[in-house]
């Protein structure tokens, strides 16, 4: 019995022997029928790349929000039909910021947020550009660090005081080179000292500037720059850890509710969401995207296999004489079935691994000539390798099947 | 020189039917023969007469529907399909009348081929020198790397025989042998077949020209799936002397 199995395992080794010469025998053959499984494969790895590249990119720059954000946005208005949208309406006041620093425990920063644009000027040059006017927690709270000087502090704040920090771009654009720390911006005609100068963020996801800003204190903004007015646009508050933003949700919208006088049943006029709302929403665009670009890949690869299959159907036609001439010698059917799975398989397999590799370089190679990022993610090379292996076994086993079952005599008088 | 007292093949009343729907083929109505070792046989008829499908039941390509095959002193008259491929591997070697070789394969991978579906397992090495050795046997050393398409048809059918006698078989089968050769070539094959016959190697050819036939010790005549005549051979040609009169006839023919 041992013996048995052992003879089979050597004329397995046999076997193996058998279907390399066969497929050294048609090189170009092999290599066009592997093209396409090295397509196939290639495919899927460059696309699940870059998709993952992109989920992750996307995923940086919300979590660039800072941590555990909740934004507050003032509700919309309706005014002779005409409606604003979120922030219009005004809802939002000084005090509602005030009470929930004071009233959610939860919460751990807070920055009252009011947001314009504004022709900025300095000597000669001059630069439009958007104006955010924050409180003093806003740098903790966005985990936005300066590059150059110091932020305002809560005293400029409670002062209104002519202060701010601009944007790397801001800074080039009306200074050029020169140092900016000291030297005074005029916004709206009004003179601002210029504190510092903050990190650079580069572009968002939606390809705006996020380093085209100037910030300064809410109050001076309001005041100096919006021309009065009391209302916010929008409240920024950080909680301490992931586990609070649920419940530090359900408080705000209560005590808005209170504090606005919104009675049951009645329509909110604010608009609570954590960043993992946030998240969720803009990373399901690029896993539909992602999932998208896989399945025009998967295509191509299940493409890759019937063309194996054709050329196994085509080959087991062509060979037919040949299998006739190995029965007669003493091939057993399984020993033929064998030999052209091992072919097949040989084939996508070896495909499936330049394959592999030529879509990481590929995706490399996009993601360098685009400025996108590519992951590649051992999963996706596990996945494309097992598939590959897989489309061999089940595209070559109809043709192998077919060829074991021919009888050697018509086989050998086939013509 | 020869020993007939045990018999390489024996047929006890064999019979083949085919059916092709409602129509029933007796291709081979009970035919009782006994070859024995050493032997060399030409299987003789018209289209038609059964040879073929005789000769597919002592290759073992195929099985009787009635009746006893022992080769070599064992029933193979109802062996699985795996074990007649075996069967084939172990004890018999074929030479067929296209020959069959492996197109864009070298000579020695196309004489090493039975060598791959045997029990025993050798190495590269071994399967080379064994392979080797046949070649040379035939009279094809030096030409081992050389593809079908780079031999003349008389060489590829050397190495389809060399082929055929790798495995040291019992008995070497050949179906129409020269049937795609000119007849110079044919000869030069007849006096392969016999200088192995006289090393003992038993040999059943398939053929439908008398001549070529003539070569062989014993001819077997069938018709309509029976044994119609069983003769020795009586002025038996010899390829040798053969061949050196078309030879000379070349000469003759150049001075004319």
């Amino acid at each position: 019995m041992t013996s048995k199995v052992f003879a089979r395992r050597l004329r397995l080794a046999s076997t193996f022997k058998i279907a390399a010469r066969a497929l050294r025998r048609n090189k170009l053959r092999s290599a066009l029928t592997a093209l396409g499984i090295i397509i196939g494969v290639g495919a899927v790895i460059a696309m699940v790349s870059i998709g993952n590249g992109a989920k992750a990119q996307v995923e940086a720059q919300i979590a660039g929000l800072g941590e555990n954000i909740i934004l507050i946005f003032s509700g919309s208005t309706t005014a002779s039909g005409i409606r604003t949208g979120w922030g219009g309406a005004g809802t939002l006041k000084i005090e509602d910021a005030e009470a929930i620093r004071r009233e959610v425990p939860q919460v751990t920063l807070v920055s009252e947020e009011v947001v314009s644009t504004a022709q900025v000027a300095a000597g000669n040059q001059n630069w439009f550009t958007r104006i955010y006017g924050e409180s003093a927690d806003y740098f903790d709270l966005r985990q936005w660090s300066l590059a150059d000087g110091a932020p305002f502090t809560q005293q400029d704040v409670r002062s209104a005081n002519k202060v701010c920090v601009v944007g790397r771009t801001t800074a080039t654009q009306i200074y050029g080179s020169e140092d900016v720390i000291g030297q005074v911006l005029r916004i709206k005609n009004v003179p601002f000292q210029i504190l510092g100068v903050l990190t650079p963020k580069g572009l968002s996801s939606q390809g705006t500037d996020q380093d085209d800003i100037v910030i300064m204190p809410y109050t001076s903004a309001m005041k100096r720059v919006l021309g009065g007015g009391t209302t916010l646009r929008n409240i920024n508050a950080q909680v301490a850890s992931p586990r609070d933003l649920a419940p530090a949700q359900q408080q705000i919208i209560a005590l808005l509710r209170q504090r606005h006088n919104i009675r049951e049943g009645r329509d909110d006029d604010f608009t609570v969401r954590t960043q993992e709302e946030i998240a969720a929403a803009a990373t399901a665009t690029t896993e539909t995207m992602t999932a998208l670009l896989a399945g025009v890949a998967v295509i191509s690869l299940v493409v890759g296999g019937i063309g194996i299959m054709n050329i196994m159907l085509v080959s087991v036609t062509e060979r037919t004489r040949e299998i006739g001439t190995r029965m007669a010698v003493g091939a057993h059917g399984r020993d033929i079935l064998t030999q052209f799975l091992i072919e097949a398989m040989t084939l996508s397999v070896v495909g499936g691994i330049i394959g592999i590799i030529s879509g990481i370089v590929a995706s490399k190679v996009i993601a360098m000539l685009k400025n996108w990022s590519s992951l590649i993610s051992p999963g996706s090379i596990i996945l494309a390798f097992v598939v590959s292996a897989g489309v061999g076994i089940f595209f070559g086993f109809y043709p192998a099947r077919k060829a074991a079952q021919l009888d050697p005599i018509d086989a050998l008088r086939y013509e | 020189m020869n020993d007939f007292s045990s018999a390489a093949v024996r047929l006890d009343d064999v019979r083949k039917t085919y059916k092709t729907g409602e129509v029933e083929v007796q291709a081979v109505r009970g035919v009782s023969i006994e070859i024995g070792q050493g032997e060399f046989v030409a299987l003789m008829g018209s289209s038609g007469s059964g040879k073929s499908t005789l000769m597919n039941i002592i290759g073992c390509l195929d099985r009787p529907t009635a009746g006893r095959y022992f080769l070599d002193g064992e029933d193979v008259s109802s062996l699985s399909r795996d074990d007649l491929a075996d069967v084939r591997n172990r004890k018999l070697g074929f030479v067929f009348q296209n020959f069959n070789l492996l197109a864009r394969t070298s000579a020695l991978e196309n004489v090493e081929l039975p060598l791959l579906y045997s029990a025993e397992v050798l190495t590269n090495v071994q399967l080379r020198e064994k392979a080797e050795q046949v070649l040379a046997a035939v009279g094809l050393e030096g030409r081992g790397d050389h593809t079908p398409s780079q031999l003349s048809g008389g060489q590829q059918q050397r190495v389809a025989i060399a082929r055929a006698l790798i495995n040291d078989p019992e008995v070497l089968l050949a179906d129409e042998p020269t049937g795609n050769l000119d007849s110079r070539t044919s000869v030069e094959v007849m006096g392969i077949f016999q200088s192995l016959n006289d090393k003992g190697i038993t040999i059943i050819m398939v053929t439908h020209e008398a001549d070529i036939a003539s070569y062989a010790r014993r001819n077997v005549v069938m018709k309509d799936g029976l044994v119609r005549n069983d003769i020795l051979v009586q002025n038996r040609l010899n390829a040798v002397a053969e061949l050196e009169r078309i030879s000379a006839g070349d000469r003759l023919e150049v001075a004319v």
